[in-house]
């Protein structure tokens, strides 16, 4: 008896003690987890300092030149954006921008370490300095930006919008009055349909899933009238669908997203050298300097392609410690700004044909702008 | 010392040494527990309210008030639109809950008896079917059976366009049931109360002839009688009212959708069916052991004095069984309550699927989950407490 006694007393301590190291087992998981990534920064053959939090200005292209790669954190699950082509090489419209600043810094668009990251490593991927670059195509907004690290320049300008079949001949909101929306629960988009219906005085019946797959897999088999998502999205979600042309994204957007690039806080010069990038990319587009014909426009008269190509006069690749002719080197390899939207995006994309909308240059009416090369 | 005998002769007398009394021993183990449980609770409730603290949460209830924002599909009651304050929103949550667990009690209940009974039934046929059914479903997680019923049933029915129609009274397609239902006009109220004197007037009738019959042994038919009071009023009274007291609304295909009348969603139809026929299987299995707990004897005997088969069983057998029977049910029925939870898989917007979107949208995952668990245990307790008190009622008593 006594002995039963005692066991069942030593077993009620060996549990309390299992059920307190797993309590506190979590966090610690948790900080073993972020240890992993410090050392990835550490192996990183960083010339005497080590510590890389407040990174003097300049010290993260010496980095990334010293360790003769880009870290680029990125996903593979986004087509077009960033996913994984047939050879599985890392694709897609946020991927050849990694590839864009490290043709620029490093002279050679194939020096990229790729680091998927999820939706929720993202920001803190960016605050520890663990990628050079984030692109993966992250909504900018303030407390972002004030807490992640600091946003570039816009490349894409998404928006909530709604897919509908093609067969209703529905072109607006308004016609949607009625409507059932399939829409994924817990997230902005489904206070944003809320709000929009709401705004304008029109009745709908949401039907809402937690799994996104549910959600289109629903309004495939006819179960709502309409879906909603970012635009970029329901575009990427359309293309895998069993017949794409059945469906058509409404020409309406009810919310910003500006999808933008990012980099680490405390680094003046990288953050200009990934701004520059950007805008060279889209002054290219605008002077009309494309991959294929960059060399031929090495002798060209125009004195803003000549001084875009580094072939005349400065603008201070000096001071951001790249080479004078960086330019030609990023055209080479992937082309200007609309060259790499038509790659994925374009009317033949590799991933799906989405119009540029609100990603024209702002010659031809879209929000894509940059400032002179000069 | 030496010279004190009455503490000498304490420490010479060689009783139970402490470490092996049992009484301290109890005592002892007692206080260990108490301390282990209590620190455990108090490093469980400091972690959170630690790690709250850390991360940022909020922990109070204040955002209860502020504006929901999001949709719900469908509700009862509450006229809910999402400028509606997040404690309607989850008020909204609560009552598809209670009406989802409602409806699929009193139907698992009815499949569950018919069931049970089939599968003593001395037909070959009805025995084996009710078998199968039971050793099926029974062996098919219920999460399982939800989205097999949902999206391989339902979600496989015809387009709006395409619905399946029963006249103009139903209309079947992949988002829901479509059917007539009634409309109310200025004498409805007036309609409403002769109904319920029918209904308590029939009950009444129903006991005093039943009791008559009971005395004296002579067929009064009490059943028939309440019968015809329960129809025979409210007929008489929608006769004579001036105005119709309901009116029968149609579905009518508008944009999207039939609008009027009354709607079933495929999510609600998918997780009634599935609750049911799950819980119905369980049901049915308690009511089988039920009967047979009756020794075989009451049955014989009541044949023997001319009792017709269902007779026998609605007055000998199942009053006994019922004692038996109940304990178990209690159980059942909570688990119908608590597996309406996965509704979320389904798109049903129970408790758990608003209180999920609550999390996300107000941010406050302690406050909200605490919520739903006191909300799933209240409404257990509650069931616990009418379903014990009838048992009691109906138990055995000893004269």
């Amino acid at each position: 008896m006594k002995k039963t006694r005692f066991l069942l007393l030593a077993a009620l301590v060996v549990f309390a003690l299992v059920l307190a190291a797993c309590s506190q087992g979590e966090t610690e998981t948790v900080e073993v987890t972020r240890e992993v990534e410090v050392t990835r920064i550490v192996e990183v053959p960083v010339e005497g300092e080590a510590a890389p939090a407040p990174a003097p200005t300049g010290e993260r292209l010496q980095t990334v030149r010293d360790r003769g790669r880009l870290v680029c954190g990125s996903r593979t699950d986004l087509a077009g954006f960033g996913y994984l082509d047939e050879s599985g090489a890392n694709a897609g419209f946020d991927i050849d921008f990694c590839k864009a600043v490290a043709a620029a810094v490093l002279g050679d668009s194939e020096a990229v370490e790729f680091v998927p990251l999820s939706a929720a490593e993202r920001g803190p991927a960016l605050q520890t300095g663990e990628v050079d670059i984030l692109a993966r195509n992250a909504t900018m907004n303030v407390t972002r930006d004030a807490q992640w690290g600091n946003f570039t320049v816009v490349t894409f300008y998404d928006g909530q919008g709604f897919m509908v079949p093609s067969a209703g001949g529905i072109t607006t909101l308004e016609e949607l009055d009625g409507a059932t929306v399939c829409v994924t629960s817990g997230t902005t988009t489904e206070t944003n349909l809320a709000d929009a219906f709401r705004q304008r005085g029109l009745e709908f019946t949401p039907v809402v899933f937690e799994d996104t797959a549910t959600v289109y897999g629903t309004y495939e088999s006819g179960g709502c009238d309409a879906t909603t998502s970012d635009k970029s999205q329901l575009a990427a979600i359309r293309s895998g669908f069993a017949d794409p042309n059945a469906h058509m994204i409404l020409d309406v957007t009810i919310s910003k997203e500006p999808l933008t690039p990012a980099v680490p806080h405390g680094d003046d010069q990288w953050l200009d050298i990934v701004k520059t990038v950007a805008w060279v990319l889209i002054g290219a587009e605008e002077l009309g300097v494309t991959s294929e014909n960059v060399s031929e426009m090495l002798g060209s008269d125009d004195i803003k392609i000549r001084r875009l190509l580094g072939v005349e006069g400065e603008f201070g690749q000096a001071d951001l410690g790249l080479d004078a002719d960086f330019a030609v080197d990023i055209l080479n390899s992937v082309g200007n700004y609309g060259e790499i939207y038509d790659r994925y995006m374009g009317p033949d994309g590799l991933a799906f044909t989405l119009p540029r909308g609100n990603n024209e240059l702002w010659t031809n009416g879209g929000l894509i702008f940059a400032p002179d090369i000069k | 010392m030496s010279d004190n005998k009455e503490p000498s002769s304490l420490f010479t007398y060689q009783g139970i040494p402490l470490w092996r009394d049992d009484r301290v021993l109890k005592g002892v183990a007692q206080v260990v527990s108490a301390v282990l449980v209590l620190g455990f609770l108090y490093l469980f409730f400091s972690n959170v309210l630690a790690v709250a603290d850390a991360r940022g949460l909020a922990l109070g209830f204040d955002f209860l008030g502020e504006s929901a924002g999001f949709p719900i599909g469908e509700s009862i009651i509450i006229d809910y639109d999402p400028s509606l304050s997040f404690g309607q929103a989850f008020a909204v949550g609560f009552l598809n809950t209670l009406k989802v667990a409602l409806v699929g009690i009193v139907l698992a209940t009815i499949l569950g008896i018919i069931v049970g009974v089939s599968r003593l039934s001395s037909n070959w046929l009805v025995r084996n079917i009710a078998s199968v059914y039971i050793e099926i479903i029974r062996n098919i997680p219920l999460l399982v059976l939800l989205f097999f019923i949902f999206f391989g049933v339902f979600q496989q029915l015809p387009v709006v366009q395409e619905s399946i129609s029963l006249g103009d009274l139903l209309f079947i397609n992949n988002r829901g049931f479509y059917m007539a239902w009634f409309l109310t006009t200025d004498s409805t109220v007036s309609w409403i109360v002769v109904v319920a004197v029918a209904i308590i007037l029939a009950m009444i009738v129903f006991v005093i002839l039943g009791r008559y019959q009971l005395r004296t042994g002579r067929e009064t038919h009490p059943f028939l009688w309440g019968l015809g009071i329960f129809i025979g009023l409210p007929l008489i009274a929608w006769l004579i009212l001036p105005t119709q007291p309901l009116h029968i609304e149609f579905p009518v295909l508008g944009n999207f959708n039939y609008v009027g009348g009354t709607t079933l969603t495929t999510s609600f139809a998918a997780l009634l069916l599935g609750l049911v026929l799950y819980t119905g299987a369980f049901i049915a299995e308690i009511v089988r052991a039920g009967i047979l707990s009756v020794s075989r004897g009451q049955q014989e005997a009541a044949r023997a004095i001319g009792l017709k088969p269902l007779q026998s069983l609605r007055l000998v057998i199942f009053p006994q069984a019922l004692r038996v029977i109940i304990p178990p049910l209690i159980s059942q029925y909570l688990n119908l309550t608590k597996n309406s939870s996965l509704a979320i898989a389904i798109g049903y917007p129970d408790l758990f699927a608003v209180g999920r979107i609550m999390i996300n949208q107000a941010g406050r995952a302690v406050p909200v989950f605490l919520m739903i668990m006191a909300t799933y245990l209240l409404m257990s307790l509650t069931y616990s407490v009418i379903l014990n008190l009838y048992n009691r009622r109906i138990s055995f008593q000893e004269r």
